[in-house]
């Protein structure tokens, strides 16, 4: 195989569920609360974006499902047998090794199975060719801008057609106009590539954009406070960033999160 | 050279200038104070009668190296010997060490501090009890080169191998890396400028660990290096002939720090901010 598999779009209530969170929370050293009774079933073909303030505990919960930490009581359950090269991550940070060349670095995940360069060569050049980096083939990090380092990363995470991509708030670092193009070239990718991604952001526009489904998380304790679907079809492009709908979805979104936010504030009174 | 162009200003014309008068001084101004300390040398030598037999001028150091070339470059194989095998020596001891304290806390609380104790204490303080207890005449020498010079790489690689990304190990650890896997694509490559910094170091006290050796071995006969033909010179009054023995260390030295650099260039030069040029 070495096309990505082209996956058609199912309408919400529709898609095959691919994990459940079940009563998940998590205790920092017996005191510290991160995670409060999350329930969350994710389904196939989802966008589903983690909303809410800082500490409101959707970092852990993306590193709980990354499966590098351990709930304190619930439970993860994947559907069929899952293993850990079911995973494509892409962090805050590129996170490259600044030693290897651009296709070396999306090698990565099917060098730590085992798998030469050579019998992977035309699935880089493809993961390459889809995030517009194909002339960088042999390109050292250090050479890429922060929107074209980010470009690899993400190719790196769907490079192996994980059943689930992670992203922890990929474009934050980046500027505005990056940011943009990134959410488009993002969403068409993954109308190309028909992949389940959950993406944690700050930034309500950004969750509007680009998911079907956004949870809105409040802090101290993290939890789930709302759980929204922006129905709006794909493909969106810069017609729906500009649309009535949009303002209107993003309107919903900011009450949600004000609340979420109000929550907090009522908190500490 | 005039300049027509009205796009090269003054400000273009004058950093023009500079560059080119920097391409010619890089070469030249290191060769006239070269040639300088010659003439001054030479005037010094020269100054008196009795001050010329105690410190010979260089054309007589020269004329001595050219007459013992045979027994000096015999006595340099020897100190280059050592110096590179305490060098190889301390470069697998330093790594395998720093490998291990990555590896467990408890091995580096246990074994750091006597590897500080070993770096912190003068190797001349350490080599006479060394020479009691140590019979063979080349594991003496071997050793005292070898503390000198297995710290730098030990405490440099260390400190690499720990300064590996963390998000980089928790991609590793999604993926399912083994340890072998996080050790040779992850934390030697990150370690790798930190392990050419201490070689760069090493190199040179490996040499001077060496000399020291030889020097406290001195006339006990456990090798003909070129510290023991210095001190042999100084005992007979062959003045000329220490100072051709010490040019020889010095230029041993110079080249061992010249090829570390090169080393570390040539391993660095893709990737790692301290080898790649400013306006790259």
């Amino acid at each position: 195989m070495t096309d990505l598999s082209n996956r058609p779009i199912v309408s919400l209530g529709q898609r095959p569920k691919l994990l459940e969170m079940a009563g998940i929370s998590k205790v920092f050293n017996g005191t510290v609360t991160a995670l409060d009774g999350m329930n969350l079933t994710l389904n196939e073909g989802d966008f589903l974006s983690l909303l809410g303030p800082s500490g409101c505990g959707k970092s852990t919960a993306l590193r709980l499902i990354a499966g590098l930490m351990r709930p304190t009581t619930g439970r993860i359950l994947w559907t069929g047998a899952h293993d850990r090269g079911d995973i494509g991550v892409v962090f805050q940070e590129p996170t490259l090794m600044p030693w290897a060349t651009v296709a070396k670095n999306v090698w990565l995940p099917f060098r730590l199975r085992g798998q030469s360069f050579a019998s992977v060569k035309e699935r880089i050049a493809t993961a390459l060719e889809l995030v517009g980096l194909e002339k960088f083939h042999d390109a050292y990090p250090r050479e890429l801008s922060g929107g074209m380092k980010m470009r690899v990363s993400i190719a790196r995470a769907f490079v192996t057609d994980p059943r689930l991509i992670l992203m922890d708030e990929p474009f934050a670092a980046l500027d505005e106009i990056t940011r943009q193009k990134l959410n488009n070239d993002l969403l068409a990718l993954k109308d190309k590539i028909g992949c389940t991604v959950i993406f944690v952001t700050h930034s309500v526009f950004e969750s509007v954009f680009l998911s079907d489904r956004i949870v809105v998380m409040a802090a101290r304790p993290g939890r789930v406070v709302q759980e929204i679907a922006i129905d709006a079809p794909y493909p969106r492009d810069m017609e729906f960033r500009t649309s009535s709908a949009y303002a209107a979805h993003t309107h919903v979104v900011s009450d949600a999160l004000r609340v979420a936010i109000g929550d907090q504030t009522h908190d500490h009174l | 050279m005039t300049i027509s162009d009205p796009a090269y200003d003054a400000e273009e014309a004058r950093r023009a200038r500079n560059r080119r008068i920097e391409a010619v001084a890089r070469w030249a101004l290191p060769l006239a104070v070269v040639m300088l300390t010659l003439w001054g040398w030479n005037w010094f030598s020269n100054s008196s009668q009795t001050r010329g037999m105690i410190f010979p001028e260089p054309a007589k150091v020269w004329a001595r190296f050219v007459t013992d070339q045979g027994m000096l470059f015999a006595s340099l194989l020897v100190t280059l010997k050592i110096t590179f095998m305490a060098l190889g020596i301390a470069i697998v001891g330093g790594v395998l060490l720093a490998i291990l304290f990555t590896q467990s806390r408890f091995a580096e609380l246990v074994f750091f501090p006597y590897a500080v104790v070993l770096q912190v204490t003068p190797i001349v303080s350490i080599a006479p009890l060394i020479f009691i207890y140590v019979q063979d005449p080349l594991a003496r020498v071997l050793i005292c080169a070898w503390i000198v010079a297995f710290f730098p790489i030990l405490s440099n690689t260390t400190l690499g191998l720990k300064s590996t990304d963390s998000n980089l190990r928790d991609l590793y650890a999604i993926y399912g890396a083994t340890w072998w896997q996080k050790l040779l694509f992850l934390q030697l490559p990150s370690a790798a400028p930190y392990f050419l910094g201490g070689l760069r170091i090493a190199g040179g006290l490996a040499l001077i660990g060496a000399i020291v050796a030889e020097y406290v071995a001195g006339i006990s006969g456990s090798g003909s290096g070129l510290a023991f033909r210095i001190l042999e010179a100084s005992y007979r009054l062959n003045y000329p002939r220490m100072f051709a023995a010490l040019i020889m260390i010095a230029v041993v030295g110079v080249i061992i720090f010249a090829a570390t650099t090169f080393i570390s260039w040539f391993f660095l030069r893709k990737w790692h901010e301290s080898a790649l040029s400013r306006d790259q």
